[in-house]
Formats: C-alpha cells, structure tokens, sequence
C-alpha cells in the first residue's frame, strides 16, 4: 500500500521569504529516507510541505510540484484533508490529546473523523496499532488512562500508534527522537525498521548515526550562506552518502568539519 | 598592575552559615509592636485605630532594623517587602470582611422559608419575602447567559481560530474591547430603545433585561474564552490536522474539549458579574411586587432592583421592615456569587485535562 513521491523544482515561502529552494528528489515506497542539515536549513519545512501541513502556517505557500502515485498534492482540486489522511506525520514533541486516554488517542484519527467502529474491530484496531508502535505489553492494563500520563518516550510511540491507525500510505517524522532518551531512541528505531515493511517512511534527524542506522537514502540539506535558502545539496543512498560522498561538503558536514 | 585572580576563602568552613532570628522572631516582633503601639496610644490618650497604625509603623522599622542587625541587608530587605505585601493583603481584606460580616450579621435575622416563600404582593410591613426577585434574578440571568454565551464563545472561537491576522477580526477586538467599557445603564437604555421600536414606549419586560445584561457579558465571554483557546498549543491543533482531520472538527473535538475548563469557569464567573446588576434592570425590567415567571410579557424583579427599591422608596410606615428585607435579599445574592464561583472552581477541576499521574 506504501507509495512513492516525486518532487521537481520545490519552493517553499514563508509569505515573501523564500525558506528552501529548488528541491528535486524522489521518495522510494517502502524505504527510509532521512534528511540531515543544520538547524534552519528547512528540513523540517520540506518534510511539511510533502502533507500540506506547511500551509497550516498563515502566508506559508509552495512553488512546484510534489507527486505522490502520479497525482500532484498541490493541484487546485486536491483537499488538504485527504492529502493528510493518506501522509500521516509525527512531531518533533510528543503531542498526545490531553483530554484523551491512550485508547482514545489511537483512535483519534477515526473518531475525530466520525467513522464508526464497532467494540471489536476498535479493540482491535487499537491492539494492532498499539503492537505496531512497541507499546502494546507496557500499556494493556491502563488503556483507559490519559494518554500525558506516560513516560516521554511511550507518549512519543502513542503517536505514532496513533499515526498508523489511520492507516497512511506515508509516514512523514519531524525529528521523533530528539526529545527522547538513548533507549527510547533505539526503540523508535527498531519500530522505523519494522514499519518499513508497510510504509514509506520519511525521517527528519539531527543525529548522523541514527540516519546511518535507520535509513537506505539520505538528503543533505545546507544553506548556502547565512540568510539565503536552504537546498538540497545531495541525495543519495545511505552507504554512499556515508562512505563517499559526490560533495565536498557533504563530507565536511558529515565528518564534522564545516564552517 | 591588577590582581584578576580571584583568592579562594582562606577559612576551612564554606560560608554557608549565615546569622539568622530566632525561629518566633517575627512573633516576638509583632507583640513588641502591639505592645508599643497600645503604650503610646495609652499615654497619648488616643484611640484603637491610632494604636493600629502606632503598631504598625513600629513593626516596619523596629522588624526590619533587627533582621539588619543580625542577619545583613539582603534578608532586611527580604523582610521589608514581606511586611509590605501581608499588610496590603491585610488593607486589601478589611472592605471584604466588613462587606461579609455586615451583610450576614443584617441579613442572616430575616431568613427563614416564609421569606423565601413569599413576594411581597399585597404586603404592607412583616410578613413579605423575595421569591418573586429569586426567581427573576434567576430566569433573567439565564436568559442572558442563553443569549451571551453561544455568541461570546463562537466569537471567541473565530477571533483565535479563523481570524488570525484579519482585519475583520482587529475590528471585532477592537469593539469587544469598546463594549467592556459600555456603563451598564447605557446597556440598558440600549435595551429599552430596542424593545421600544418594536413594543412602543413604557414597555417593560424580563427578556428585555438579559439583553441589557447580555450586552455587558458578551464582552466578558469573548475575553476569557479568547484567552484559554489562546492557550491550548498549536501541537495540537497540529497532531489532529496531520490525522487528516477537518478544521472545524479539530475545533469541535480537540481545541474547545482541551480548553472548556477555562471556558466554563469564564463563563460562570460572567454570570456572576451580571447577576448583581441593577441600573440596566431598574429601566427595562421595571419592578413589581408580583411574582412573575413569564419573561416576555410584564415588568420582573431582580434581587438587585429590589433591594433598592426597598431602601430607596419604602413605605413610610414600614420602613425598618423594608431594610429588613433589602439585608436578607442582599445576603441572600452574596450567596447565590459565592455559589456560583464554588461552582466555576468546580466544573474547573472536573474538566481540566487529567495528567494520569
């Protein structure tokens, strides 16, 4: 069910500042990709831009074209909505519903879409979602607690859990891992190898070791200079992008030696 | 040249310790000052509210100059603004005390079920009661909260959800803004003129009053629920729309559900506010004796109209009788606030978002 998507030529504004520029790339279905970059390089602007929730930002606009399955996100008579049903996201903080319990939380996605699902198939959409996530065994017996009552790294797998009950075509990451501790981390990772199998997974991280770990491909994205737009510099598959970069300052990022 | 080395201590001890009053010293302090102050009042013959003040100046300077003494000038200071905040509390405290203490201690004589079960048709002297103004204090409230409420909230809701940046919504600020300053018996001639237009002149009805009191809520609706949609987090808004779920739904079940403790208690302590206005009532209300549930047709009374009507013109025989009554309909709207304020507090902690911990 996973799909792939092209862009060509992406711009990306904030009202009249252009924030990234000239993005071409495209996504394999049923892999990982990582973006790495230095903060502010619009990384996280373009993984936005890939479900429309970039525009959720007022004056926020794009320039291009972004194809998932041969149909363009940013076409006049494309709804937003569905566009995000389809190219589910999870956030740099982990944002679980504050007056929802975990088992509301999962459902979230259908409920607050007015499907109507059954006590079976709910129990079990929520099991499933829940195993799918690694959170299962530690959250059986308390499904009906708030959902803020977990631990940073649970409340960040509750919303993947979360993401996946939708049953996207996509998965887009916003820096998952940035706010959780080593062993949390490497729980979401081994969860990012295991969701491979279903979904397209796109990851935005700071952390070069955890793009080395998880992903086939990788983009590196850099400012030209201070106050110019960010750019893809270079997108190649992971065991090259670490091993023999085509630029020079790919390496240089990645080897720690820039500026 | 300049020594920019810093020596280390020479002493073994680290300078944690420090000199400090005893543990009662402020207690010692405050009965040196009350004994001060009843001395010199004592000799200089002057009365208890001197003897206060007396007091009161000797605890600042005798306290402060003590700590300063013993324990240096940062804690003296510390001491200093200590004594000031607690004795403007305490300034700050006297008008709510005496307010409660007088309206109990006059109005609590007067209560009994014959005072809540009667109006005071056809009374003349003992034996009247303020059911009549209960009621219409509580049928033109709620009518006014009917009419405030859903408007003040949608408002709110476009002001922080759909208006952002708009200048549609820095008008509607803008004259929010101007209605919170509108005096009340403005509202109510407001209201008057309206229901003159469509009623002709010397019309008097209790629907008429809550939407004098409807004007002076809204602004105060739209405010305190602006302010707690203005708080539930952007994230959150965020992690509904990346489910692909609709705008307005994200509002419905996300937003206002994370927000409704804030707006609930907004909303009752609005009622509150109006629920003791008077002048606007004294014009489209009117005032009867009668009990009258039926808002849309005849004059209704509130608690706050009666009360001054009873003080303001009251029989001339019968005059203690009135105060009588105005004191036990003054008590009577304290209670019904404070109960609605418990409540506020109430439906705050019943709604607010459950850490789980």
């Amino acid at each position: 069910m996973a799909k792939s998507i092209d862009v060509s030529d992406l711009n990306i504004y904030y009202g009249d500042f252009l924030a990234v520029e000239g993005v071409n790339m495209t996504i394999r279905a049923r892999s990982v990709t990582a973006f790495i970059g230095p903060s502010g390089c619009g990384k996280s602007t373009f993984l936005r831009s890939l479900n429309r929730m970039h525009e959720v930002i007022p004056g926020a606009r794009v320039e291009g074209k972004v194809m998932v399955d041969g149909q363009s996100l940013y076409d006049p008579g494309v709804d937003p909505v569905s566009v995000r049903r389809q190219i589910g996201m999870v956030f740099q903080r982990p944002n679980p519903f504050p007056t929802m319990s975990i088992y509301d939380n999962v459902l979230a996605g259908k409920r607050l879409n007015a499907k109507r699902l059954g006590k079976k198939a709910s129990d079990e959409l929520v099991e499933k979602s829940l195993r799918g996530a690694n959170l299962w065994t530690e959250v059986k017996d308390r499904l009906n607690k708030p959902g803020m009552g977990l631990s940073g790294g649970q409340q960040q797998r509750l919303c993947i859990a979360r993401a996946i009950a939708v049953e996207p075509q996509v998965l887009l990451m916003d820096e998952p891992c940035s706010a959780l501790d080593p062993i949390s981390t490497s729980a979401i990772e081994d969860l990012i190898h295991e969701l491979k199998s279903d979904y397209t997974i796109v990851i935005v991280t700071h952390n070069m070791q955890q793009a080395a770990r998880v992903s086939d491909e990788t983009g590196f994205f850099n400012l030209k200079a201070t106050g110019e737009p960010g750019h893809l510099v270079e997108f190649n598959p992971t065991k090259k992008m670490f091993s023999n970069p085509d630029e020079e300052s790919t390496e240089a990022y990645i080897s720690g030696r820039f500026g | 040249m300049t020594d920019l080395t810093t020596t280390p201590s020479t002493s073994d001890a680290l300078p944690l310790q420090a000199p400090s009053l005893p543990r009662y010293g402020t207690i010692f302090a405050i009965v040196f000052a009350i004994a001060v102050g009843a001395l010199v009042s004592m000799v200089i013959g002057a009365g208890s509210v001197a003897a206060l003040v007396i007091a009161w100046l000797a605890l600042v300077v005798a306290l402060p100059l003590w700590s300063l003494a013993v324990e240096g000038g940062r804690k003296a200071v510390d001491r200093v603004a200590t004594l000031l905040i607690w004795s403007t509390f305490g300034l700050a405290m006297i008008p709510l005390v005496s307010l409660i203490y007088t309206v109990v201690s006059k109005g609590s004589g007067i209560l009994s079920g014959q005072f809540f079960n009667n109006s005071m048709r056809n009374v003349l002297g003992e034996g009247g009661g303020i059911y009549h103004a209960i009621f219409g204090t509580l049928i033109v409230t709620a009518l006014a909260a009917a009419i405030s409420v859903p408007i003040g909230i949608l408002t709110a809701i476009y002001l922080v959800e759909y208006g952002k940046g708009k200048k549609l919504a820095r008008v509607i600020t803008f004259l929010v803004d101007v209605m919170t300053g509108i005096p009340s018996i403005v509202a109510g001639l407001f209201a008057y003129a309206l229901f003159v237009l469509i009623f002709g002149p010397g019309v008097r009805l209790g629907i008429g009053g809550s939407v004098a009191l409807s004007v002076l809520m809204i602004p105060i609706v739209v405010r305190s629920s602006e302010e707690m949609l203005k708080l539930v987090p952007d994230e959150l808004r965020e992690a509904s729309y990346a489910l692909g779920v609709p705008k307005w739904r994200t509002i419905v079940k996300v937003v206002v559900p994370t927000a409704i403790a804030g707006i609930v208690t907004g909303v009752t302590l609005a009622i509150a506010r109006v629920a003791g206005e008077t002048a606007p009532l004294l014009i489209i209300a009117g005032f009867t004796t009668d009990t009258n549930l039926n808002p849309f047709s005849d004059r209704m009374t509130t608690l706050p109209v009666y009360i001054f009507q009873s003080i303001a013109s009251p029989p001339g025989l019968y005059r203690q009788e009135y105060e009588d009554y105005a004191w036990g309909a003054a008590l009577t709207l304290v209670t019904i606030v404070m109960l609605l304020n418990v409540l506020a507090r109430v439906i705050g902690a019943v709604f607010a978002p459950k850490s789980g911990r």
